[in-house]
């Protein structure tokens, strides 16, 4: 589906396989909480590699998981960000709060 | 006269929204942007038609229209809903400013049509909806610009 989770040494990987627009964000929200309040990680890392759109409803998507991880007192990390998802989470300030890590070089 | 029009209207799903950008971004593509450019416009259109679903119809059904125009190597696009309208345009410019915090909306939608496209115009009427006008020049390529100037060489080669 949307959203696929790799859970190991209390890291939660979750891979997003889609867009990320506003449809989406409302399939996956709670999927995602529910992953974490299950697995109670300490870190939570979105891979983005699958990622090739993002507008605004990411940037609310991912604050909202950030302010939930602070809560279980775990981190957040975004991986394998494009250059123009970049932009925006660039835009909006959250790299200045969360770890990201552009894509690697394939 | 244009160059290029077309018209688009479809229900206010959010299902529409991917369908949406991508719609714009194949009519544009004629133009031949970069793919930076091509990511502003589809960014852009994917915000105010999002608006036009959460804020003008509030997830009741609603028609969404797009229309786009090409006219030289600039594209005009107009997204509209008869949606509620927004009661104060200033505020709804704001960066982080959302009447819809509760439903994770970051404020960011105006902010980002107006940093990816050269010009946002927002007509909005309390009661009978929204229109959004965006404009952007799509830059030429080099290669292109050469091309033309060998052609305006007149053959001399």
């Amino acid at each position: 589906m949307n959203t696929n989770y790799i859970k190991k040494d209390k890291l939660l990987t979750v891979e997003i396989t889609e867009e990320i627009d506003h449809h989406i964000v409302e399939k996956i929200r709670r999927k995602v909480d529910d992953e974490i309040t299950r697995y109670m990680p300490r870190k939570a890392i979105f891979d983005f590699s699958r990622v090739s759109f993002m507008d605004s409803a990411g940037i609310g998507m991912i604050i909202g998981r950030y302010k939930m991880m602070k809560l279980i007192g775990g981190e957040m990390e975004i991986i394998n960000i494009n250059p123009n998802v970049k932009r925006i989470l660039e835009m909006s300030g959250i790299s200045k709060i969360i770890t990201m890590k552009e894509k690697r070089a394939s | 006269m244009y160059d290029n029009e077309m018209k688009l209207e479809f229900l206010s799903k959010s299902s529409n929204e991917a369908f949406a950008r991508i719609t714009v971004a194949a009519f544009v593509s004629v133009l031949d942007p970069t793919i930076e450019e091509l990511a502003d416009i589809k960014t852009a259109v994917s915000e105010a038609v999002t608006n036009c679903i959460i804020h003008g119809y509030e997830d009741a059904e609603g028609i969404v229209k797009i229309k786009a125009r090409i006219i030289k190597n600039t594209v005009e696009i107009e997204i509209s809903d008869t949606g509620k309208g927004i009661e104060n345009v200033e505020l709804a410019r704001k960066p982080l400013y959302t009447t819809k915090a509760n439903l994770e909306r970051s404020g960011m939608g105006f902010t980002i049509m107006e940093s990816f496209m050269d010009e946002v115009d927002i007509d909005s009427v309390l009661g009978l909806g929204t229109k959004i006008t965006m404009r952007k020049k799509i830059k030429k390529h080099l290669v292109d610009i050469e091309k033309e100037e060998i052609a305006s060489l007149g053959g001399v080669c």
